[in-house]
């Protein structure tokens, strides 16, 4: 019996090829013939094209606008309103309007394009914007009886920047005209969210379109939806050449032009009894949808659904508004909404744990969700909910309740005396508590009807899904489910490429869906395929059966229900939960914050590979630290004014503290080998507990990032946070 | 070469150039690498001034023994520039000549009084560091002219920087600020200050030196600095943010210990 793989950190499928340097990405690539294409944007955030006029001999060019797309020109996914080269109207800086091709890169660069423009004016403010993409009502009990039974109310407003993904390796794809069609190599996350893309942008049947991924530097959801756009334009310009076409992104142009994490205002009024029972939560949420509405509709909703925090309570109503405005659309970004929600539920968290004078860990043991209780759409949480359990292991762990009693006092004792100049910092702790549905949201699972395949190989079997390797181990993920439940050693299985002329659509890669979905699917081919192989060994089997390939689709676990016009019932199959703890020193003279000690305890079902767990976790922690006190984007009459590494901020190691992870199993029934997501889980706890430390140290924030000049204000501040009722 | 080509752009560590390069700024083709020029790298004591060459890297001056004693802020500024990449190539000629506002080794060369020294196929001359920029990244330094080195006469005192950046390493700073105090007597105290990215050159501040000299209490001299800059609201930070930052750093200046 060969040894089993799941539980253990077995070497990366890629790993070999990315350490030695062998890993080929997209711009190592090239082709006979290949030309080099660039984009040309607008300069203004709204208005119209007058005209278009060049600047130079466009011999030698090939030129692309609107009029050479043979389908619908739109980037398809789900409201189809973002096209993908502009028409007359433009709506935001950067937005594509002409594309240009040539051999010579030094010539393409050098080419000039002038755009005339008669602009319109602006709308900036996504809380004033007229135009809503998506609105969101939950309501669950009756609001005005849960505040008639509060003895306190609380309320706030608390503000959440955009944030750039910053994959290593930018957008960039390759087209190549072939038979009659177009394959599309490229960094992206889902290969057929592209292909159906473009198959409406080029009016050509599923067999004429080819997307192949290659080597991808990073994701985080940055290549999400926006590879379907510059894969478009790249396939537009091969069609028209007839040549092989090349389009990579450089920094400036990937942060100016790409999705970013949407930015929210989130208000909060809150019914509490004085023993801190919860009696009515009722929030509304803002997000910022940028000028188009990609996929602002999804990560609205997955935002309302966790806005609550992983709380229970009678009567809860939420309202969500998803609306447009004049900068470039945002998008996917690891946590998908739920960051913003949940940074804005865990800060007024602490806000009402200090209005009642009870302690952060007391207020969240209290009104925590426990096995049985029911969430804001209903929803009734099984044996795995374990709220408790990470909120207890990290305080513990951590010695949170004594050393939060100190920094308070330290911090009462600094206002009398105000000792300055003094060496040494403020400190603070603070302390978070999220959950995370994992797979698609409400009915997403069963509409996407994702499917997976396993062929028999002569030592084992080859996985074939559409599922993405981005640095996260998807490939080697999948082949320890694949290996243990076929029983056979995880050497013996390989991985197609994420190739659409190969590979069923197994769905994207997003929404901490790939291990437990995708997964699960792989679980199912893999035990029908042990079953057929009987006693038989694969080669045994091939010999005298011929080949084998078993192909699975997603099967809605019977006790999940969805209703998406009453947003009631299952929102996912499952969550996992985590609980962070920050600990922080503010220099007094500079207010530069400086986490020095982080600890999470997840929560995430089962790790099958506990290293790439720990990766996803650590890495999720430190971008979410970036998230809470760095990351900043500097918008200016709608265009990024800080799109380069130099000046828009994110950790480094020496930003990053010692982050200690603890992993705790609490079995998912439907997930293989128990296993929930965990790849976004990661990224919604650090913020919070950042701030939460800054209120401890006697810095009251309500918006991240927590910049050392916004820190240095909100020490003035006088907290006004209880209103009697 | 320099004078049958004057407009030939000298590069040393090309820290500075390669970035306007990447970026599409830098207009000059032709250029002159200095890189190989050993001598101009050495680091030593001429006439009692500390004289370090234009080629000298920050690792050089980190690990200079004449460096860290007799000018530790200088030492303190290169440790906190960039990341060791940068370190081992980046050259205090080229931060000097590069005339960034930002440049951390800049507030410590004109706290010292340093000397800038000049050179062309037709000779040397010396100008002083508080006559060498004339404006933002504009600098007297004349098309064919090399810095060859940087001389710093004796200091006495006690010495301090800190630079204030946007984050732990590769980081602009905000705010930089470097100085050098001279023992107390009944009547006050002779201070020599200088600050980064609050005007569009490094500064001196005078009135405050002066304000520190007669003897004033901290607030006041902390109150004639926040007057005597004038920073801006940039990408990286605020005017307001700046100016109580300068005022904090130096009342840890002159009240606390120094990290010198
Ligand atoms: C990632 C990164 C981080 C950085 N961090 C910092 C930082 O923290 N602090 C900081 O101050 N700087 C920083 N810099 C900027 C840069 O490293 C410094 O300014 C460095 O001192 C430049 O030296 P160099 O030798 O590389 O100059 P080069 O790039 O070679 O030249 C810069 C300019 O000076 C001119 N020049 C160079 N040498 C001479 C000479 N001898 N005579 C006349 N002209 C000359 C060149 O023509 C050019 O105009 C950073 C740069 C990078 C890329």
């Amino acid at each position: 019996m060969p040894s089993r793989s799941v539980g253990r950190s077995v070497v990366r499928k890629e790993g070999r090829g990315k350490v030695t340097g062998a890993a080929r990405y997209i711009d190592d690539l090239t082709f006979p013939g290949l030309i080099h294409a660039r984009t040309i944007r607008s300069t203004i955030p709204a208005g119209e094209i007058v005209d278009v006029a060049f600047g130079f001999d466009t011999s030698g060019f090939t030129l692309v606008d609107y009029r050479d797309i043979p389908g619908r020109n739109i980037v398809a996914l789900i409201d189809d309103d973002q096209p993908c080269l502009a028409e007359r109207l433009v709506r935001h800086v950067a937005e594509p309007i002409l594309l240009l091709a040539h051999a010579d890169r030094e010539a393409l660069l050098a080419a000039d394009v002038r755009i005339r423009y008669r602009e319109a004016v602006p709308t900036y403010d996504a809380t004033t914007s007229p135009i809503a993409f998506k609105t969101i009502a939950i309501d669950k009990g009756r609001i005005d009886q849960g505040f008639r039974e509060a003895d306190v109310i609380v309320e706030g407003e608390y503000r959440t920047g955009h944030q750039e993904q910053l994959y290593i390796e930018p957008n960039g794809v390759i087209a190549v005209p072939e038979h009659g069609g177009v394959t599309v190599y490229g960094s992206m996350q889902c290969p057929y969210y592209v292909h159906r893309a473009l198959k409406v942008l080029l009016d050509l049947p599923d067999d004429k379109v080819r997307v192949v991924q290659t080597e991808t530097g990073g994701g985080f959801g940055g290549k999400e939806e926006y590879p379907s756009m510059i894969a478009g334009h790249a396939a537009l310009v091969a069609i028209k050449a007839q040549r092989p076409v090349k389009l990579v992104y450089d920094r400036v142009e990937d942060m100016l032009a790409t999705t970013k994490r949407h930015p929210a205002v989130i208000r909060h009024r809150t019914g509490v009894k004085r023993d801190g029972t919860l009696t009515a939560i009722d929030i509304d949420a803002v997000i910022d949808g940028g000028a188009y509405a990609t996929l602002s509709a999804v990560v609205l909703s997955r935002g309302v659904i966790h806005a609550t925090g992983p709380y229970r309570c009678d009567h809860i109503r939420i309202r969500g508004r998803a609306t447009m405005t004049n900068t470039p659309p945002n998008g996917a970004f690891r946590g998908f909404g739920a960051p913003q929600t949940q940074f804005a539920a865990e800060v007024h968290m602490d806000r009402i744990a200090e209005a009642l004078g009870i302690d952060p860990v007391r207020i969240r043991e209290i009104n925590a969700l426990r096995p049985g209780d029911r969430t804001a759409t209903g929803q009734r949480l099984g044996r795995d909910c374990s709220a408790l359990a990470v909120l207890r292991e990290t305080v513990k762990r951590t010695d949170f309740k004594r050393k939060w009693r100190a920094y308070a006092r330290l911090k009462a004792s600094r206002c009398l005396k105000a000792s300055r100049y003094k060496e040494g910092g403020s400190r603070g702790i603070g302390l978070s508590l999220f959950f995370h549905g994992a797979g698609f949201t409400g009915g997403g699972e069963v509409k996407l009807a994702s499917k997976a395949s396993l062929a028999l190989t002569d030592r084992g079997a080859r996985i074939l899904v559409a599922s993405t390797e981005i640095g996260q181990g998807t490939r080697t993920m999948h082949a320890q489910i694949v290996a243990d439940t076929l029983g056979v050693p995880y050497d013996c299985v390989d991985v197609n490429a994420a190739d659409t002329g190969q590979v069923p659509d197994s769905g994207p890669t997003v929404a901490s869906r790939t291990c437990m979905v995708v997964g699960r699917i792989l679980q199912r081919c893999a035990e029908d395929m042990r079953e057929r192989l009987g006693r038989l060994t694969p080669r045994e089997y091939l010999k005298r059966h011929g080949p084998l390939v078993i192909t699975r689709e997603y099967e809605r676990p019977t006790d999940m229900a969805w209703d998406d016009n009453s947003y009631r019932g299952d929102a996912y199959g499952t969550y996992g939960w985590a609980c962070d703890v920050a600990e922080i020193e503010v220099d007094r003279e500079t207010w530069e914050v400086k986490p020095i000690a982080f600890t999470t305890v997840h929560e995430i079902g089962k790790a099958i590979h506990p290293v790439l767990a720990l990766g996803q976790i650590e890495g999720g922690s430190a971008q979410g630290l970036g998230y809470a006190l760095l990351e900043e984007v500097v918008m200016r009459d709608g265009r990024m004014a800080n799109a380069q590494l130099t000046n828009y901020i994110i950790p480094t190691t020496l930003d990053t503290p010692p982050i200690d992870v603890v992993i705790l199993e609490n079995p998912y029934k439907h997930g293989p080998f128990g296993a929930k997501g965990v790849g976004e889980m990661p990224i919604d706890g650090p913020a919070p507990a950042a701030i939460n430390a800054l209120r401890n140290a006697g810095f009251d924030l309500r918006e991240i990032p927590a910049t050392p000049e916004r820190v240095m204000v909100s020490e003035k501040q006088e907290p006004r946070h209880a209103l009697h009722a | 070469m320099l004078r049958d080509e004057p407009t030939l752009t000298p590069l040393a560590g090309c820290t500075d150039l390669y970035v306007a390069l990447n970026f599409g700024t830098l207009k000059d083709t032709r250029f002159l690498d200095l890189w190989r020029l050993d001598r101009l790298r050495k680091i030593e004591l001429r006439g009692g001034a500390l004289s370090i060459g234009a080629l000298a890297t920050f690792t050089d001056l980190i690990r200079s023994t004449l460096v860290r004693k007799r000018l530790p802020m200088l030492a303190a500024a290169a440790r906190d520039v960039g990341g060791v990449q940068i370190q081992n190539r980046g050259t205090i000629g080229g931060n000097v000549a590069n005339a960034s506002p930002a440049g951390d080794t800049l507030p410590v060369l004109a706290a010292a009084d340093a000397v800038v020294v000049l050179q062309q196929a037709g000779g040397i001359r010396r100008v002083p560091f508080d006559g060498f920029y004339t404006g933002y990244r504009q600098t007297v330094r004349r098309p064919g002219e090399l810095i060859v080195g940087i001389e710093i006469p004796p200091v006495r005192g006690r010495q301090f920087f800190r630079k204030v950046g946007t984050r732990a390493a590769q980081a602009i700073s905000k705010i930089v600020m470097a100085g050098i105090l001279g023992p107390a007597t009944g009547s006050g105290r002779t201070a020599r200050i200088a600050l980064g990215s609050v005007a569009p050159t490094v500064v001196r501040v005078p009135r405050t030196e002066a304000a520190l000299a007669s003897g004033a209490s901290i607030e006041a001299v902390q109150r004639t600095l926040m007057e005597e800059i004038a920073p801006i609201d940039d990408l990286r930070s605020t005017a307001e943010y700046r100016r109580r930052v300068a005022a904090n750093l130096l009342a840890r200046f002159v009240c606390g210990a120094s990290r010198g």
